[in-house]
């Protein structure tokens, strides 16, 4: 029987159920030093001087490095989306001459225990000259150093005739929105430990997570190394969510100070420092219009928008505003479109991905205007919905607008069946009845919906090697990276069902660069799409060689021959002679007198080559209820309706869906990192970041469904991570404005309750608070 | 700032005696990882939030982050590492497994020991003092759901032993 399709359990679970996972503070090496981080108590200001004599007399103290001693390490470069006027706002790995945010890394303490390097680095005098902060991205671009201003690109995209389209408008609505700035927060902190072994002249780099590859190529090109010389190792690794594992300026530190002081070093984030320290995301303020004709149908969105990318470009570069650009357009026909994305640097924690990236945002903004159109010209915000839809019969449907270098094509999609499937699923006309009767009696409760296109299977390559060892272990030597998804799990299901040997024999290695030259790593949605077709195509390299030497051990064509459970027999005589990968692998060693001019060894591997992404889709439905008084939004019922093409794993799917939506609601209505208007951040512990409990995340319903598989992979196969959080402050908010009975109440995300009590003053003035 | 003397503290982790010499200030957390070698309680924000480094102290739960080593002398704690009896699983362990009630697996250590520490004094606790118990430890990846699942099927279980 096929696994691909059922609910297995994973195989990353014994070690963390039983406490012998391997995540980054678990790592150590004898001799080996701690790293503490000093940090910049100042949003933006000059470094006048730092005095380090009173924190290196401690005991323990090895060394302290500021700026000057890393001057001749260049500053860290763009993984993806590079645009041009970017460079010179990369981050150095100690700041040199000026501060840029509070949390900046100015000076790094190494010691023998971690305790002494705190120590120590609370006795680093830090003399610096507080300058004034730009804290607002849609305030007109200041001065970043002399000769450049804080805006670096602005991101354009677009088509057709917008003025036109304006021109000719039956209607048209304008909306001011803004996104709250918030990020992934994994529960694991960041963590590195940077070990020179001299004798192999090999730097390693333990604590490696999502894009090892790149990473080591990184930091073989910023220390001057081979990239030969150069590993990255990656454990367990405690969340993800697209800002763990990007490389950071800790990252390069523990690495240069293992050579330099060689010895092992290590470095554990601590909450706080994460929470001012790793990439933030999200933060953006969009001014988008669109013009209707009478029926409700788009002519054409026009939207200016500000994304807010904190103190320094870091490695994604362009890459969420390029994608809030691109993906604006969701599952709609918009003929016409022009999109200018101004990229802005603040004195806050630098920006980049978090789950959804782009989409997230550009989802709230354009569902939000699907709300204001339906209300507009007189039509339910569903049908405003549907009457903008990309038919089935217009996919493959090719938009003219590129995302992340590649043309935006997207490749399948029942759209509007999906949105009646869902509709259907949460017995929506019963529901509307349901609601409208409560708020005849005077309760605050609403539904909303938001549709979206999400995209994953991003390229350009992925590349597995397989081997089947003489006991007859199947070993899965990938590229890709685990964050905690599954992918090992998920990678065994397609190797165990394409090649015809048992799940459990099947052991899958990622994110060790010493193991596999190439890599891309698991961002994007990208490892199931991706690295599940290069384990297909390797699988099937691996089974023609055992076929090929099989059919000369039992006298027959190796097309007569099948696979299962790890035993080669005739097709035709299930219960006739066989003989197992296990022998084969015997008969391919070198030394082997059967195989005859084979290559040694019975391994195989998988290279699978795409220029496009893929799009799955899905449908969110909110029901929520507001408190009149405390201005606390409650979600009572959701729904997530996605269709991903074809689920390897139902089980880890539904995983994704329902993690994924639990910070899309933190997004939707707790989590947000504020600022004073000194810059200081508000938001430092996990008692001012709101991440939601299980008391917050109410029990959700999950439809998957398997309607457009993509035609771009054998297997029809798309990404599942980020379709959970996409759309739930699109959908949030568009419950919130029906619970009111307005229309384009909620303008602004996170909504807080204090956010809650304003928009209620303002919505229902004429209502006395009971 | 103040490097003070280590003091001898004994911690009986799992029945197994642990006799270390750590400042006064080293947390019970820094302890049990560091100094005894049991990696399984993890440290997600050391200020008593987040419940991933949730420890049995006595039988009850306890954040070993905001405990210092030494107000644990002589007591029995309990990790991870001792849930499972002679190769066999706990009930819970098995549960998390198949609820798929983890994900990157950080946090299912705290998650384990709060729910044993609640589901040995309280085997009949309802749905909803479930949810508020278990809504004092943080998890990033599952959104819950299948946490409480698999703690209900696990208390299920553990009353029909």
């Amino acid at each position: 029987m096929s696994l691909i399709g059922r609910s297995v359990r994973r195989k990353e679970d014994p070690p963390l159920v039983t406490g012998r996972g391997m995540f980054a503070a678990d790592v150590s090496f004898p001799r080996q030093l701690h790293m503490r981080i000093v940090r910049s108590p100042f949003a933006h200001g000059l470094i006048k001087s730092i005095d380090t004599q009173a924190a290196l007399s401690l005991p323990g103290v090895v060394a302290i490095w500021t700026g000057d001693d890393v001057i001749d390490i260049p500053p860290i470069d763009f993984r993806l989306t590079r645009v041009e006027g970017l460079e010179g706002y990369r981050q150095r790995i100690l700041a040199t001459g000026k501060v840029r945010y509070v949390g900046d890394p100015v000076a790094a303490v190494f010691a023998t225990d971690a305790y002494i390097a705190e120590d120590a680095a609370d006795l680093v005098e830090l003399d610096i000259e507080e300058l004034p902060a730009t804290l607002d991205a849609s305030d007109a671009p200041s001065e970043f150093e002399p000769g450049r201003l804080t805006e670096p690109a602005i991101i354009r995209k677009g088509y057709g005739d917008v003025e036109g389209a304006f021109r000719e408008a039956h209607a048209i609505v304008e909306l001011d929105l803004s996104i709250g700035r918030h990020s992934g927060v994994p529960m694991e902190t960041r963590g590195a430990i940077g070990r020179y072994d001299a004798a192999r002249d090999i730097l390693e780099m333990y604590g490696a997570a999502k894009v090892p590859h790149w990473n080591r190529d990184q930091l073989a090109r910023m220390l001057g190394r081979d990239r030969t010389a150069m590993h990255l190792h990656e454990g367990h690794v405690g969340g993800g969510f697209g800002i763990r594992g990007e490389l950071y300026p800790e990252d390069v530190l523990v690495c240069a100070a293992a050579l330099r002081l060689e010895r092992p070093v290590k470095w554990i984030e601590d909450r706080r420092e994460h929470l001012i320290a790793a990439n933030h995301s999200r933060q953006q303020r969009h001014r988008v219009r669109a013009a209707v004709d009478k029926e409700g149908r788009i002519l054409g969105v026009e939207n200016e928008f500000f994304h807010d990318q904190g103190a320094y470009v870091r490695t994604h570069a362009a890459t969420v505003p390029d994608l809030a650009a691109a993906m604006l357009l969701g599952p709609y026909r918009i003929p016409n479109y022009r999109a200018t994305g101004h990229i802005r640097l603040t004195n806050k924690t630098p920006a980049g991905t978090y789950r959804a990236p782009g989409r997230f945002e550009s989802t709230f903004v354009r569902e939000r205007l699907m709300d204001a159109i339906a209300a507009r010209v007189g039509i339910t915000p569903v049908e405003a919905r549907r009457r903008n839809l990309i038919a089935s019969s217009e996919m493959p449907y090719a938009r003219p607008i590129d995302t992340l270098g590649t043309e935006v094509v997207l490749d399948s999609g029942e759209y509007a069946g999906l949105l009646d499937k869902a509709l259907e699923r949460v017995g929506w006309t019963t529901l509307q009845n349901e609601l409208k009767s409560r708020r005849e009696k005077g309760e605050l409760v609403g539904a909303g919906v938001g549709i979206f296109v999400e995209k994953s299977g991003l390229g350009p390559f992925d590349n597995v090697k397989i081997t089947v060892d003489p006991g007859g272990a199947v070993e899965i030597v990938t590229g890709a990276a685990s964050v905690g998804q599954g992918v090992e799990t998920v990678i065994a299901q397609i190797c165990a069902d394409t090649l015809g040997v048992d799940f459990d024999r099947i052991r899958v290695i990622h994110g060790q660069t010493d193991r596999i030259d190439e890599g891309l790593g698991a961002f994007a949605s990208r490892a199931t799409v991706m690295t599940g077709e290069a384990t297909r195509l390797g699988a099937l390299n691996v089974r023609q060689k055992a076929t090929d030497m099989a059919a000369e051990l039992l006298q027959c064509a190796a097309d007569e021959l099948d696979i299962v459970d790890g035993e080669i027999r005739k097709r035709a005589q299930p219960s006739g002679p066989s003989i197992s990968l296990a022998e084969i692998a015997k008969h391919l060693l070198p030394t082997s007198k059967t195989r005859g001019g084979r290559e040694p060894g019975l391994t195989g591997e998988g290279w699978f080559f795409t220029h496009h992404m893929n799009y799955p889709y899905g449908v969110h439905v909110a029901v929520v209820s507001v408190d009149r008084d405390t201005g606390h939004v409650a979600v009572e019922r959701y729904l997530v309706a996605y269709d991903i093409g074809r689920a390897v794993n139902p089980m880890l799917v539904e995983g994704q869906i329902v993690g994924g939506f639990a910070q899309g609601l933190g997004g939707a209505l707790f989590e947000e990192f504020t600022y004073d208007e000194r810059g200081e951040p508000m938001n430092v512990t996990f008692a001012d970041y709101l991440m939601p409990t299980a008391r917050e995340v109410p029990e959700i319903d999950v439809l998957i469904c398997e309607d457009a598989p993509s035609p771009l992979n054998p297997l029809g196969l798309k990404g599942a991570g980020e379709g959970g959080t996409n759309a739930v402050g699109a959908a949030v908010a568009s419950a919130i404005d029906d619970a009111l009975g307005t229309s384009g109440a909620v303008t602004q995300l996170p909504v807080t309750p204090q956010r809650m009590r304003d928009i209620l003053d303002r919505a229902l003035p004429a209502k006395p608070s009971r | 700032m103040v490097v003070t003397k280590k003091v001898d503290v004994t911690l009986i982790i799992n029945g197994q005696t642990h006799n270390i010499s750590v400042e006064p200030r080293r947390t019970l957390a820094d302890a049990i990882r560091e100094d005894c070698g049991q990696t399984g309680t993890h440290i997600g924000c050391e200020h008593g939030v987040c419940g991933a480094c949730t420890v049995l102290i006595d039988g009850a739960p306890a954040r070993s982050c905001l405990m210092f080593a030494v107000q644990a002398d002589g007591k029995a704690i309990r990790t991870v590492e001792g849930l499972a009896e002679g190769g066999k699983l706990h009930p819970l362990q098995q549960a998390f497994m198949d609820c798929h009630g983890l994900q990157c697996g950080f946090c299912t250590p705290g998650f384990l020991m709060l729910a044993t520490g609640v589901l040995e004094r309280e085997p009949d606790i309802s749905d909803e003092d479930l949810i508020d118990v278990l809504s004092s430890n943080l998890c990033r990846c599952t959104g819950y759901q299948n946490i409480i699942k698999a703690v209900r099927m696990a208390a299920e279980q553990m009353r029909s032993n």
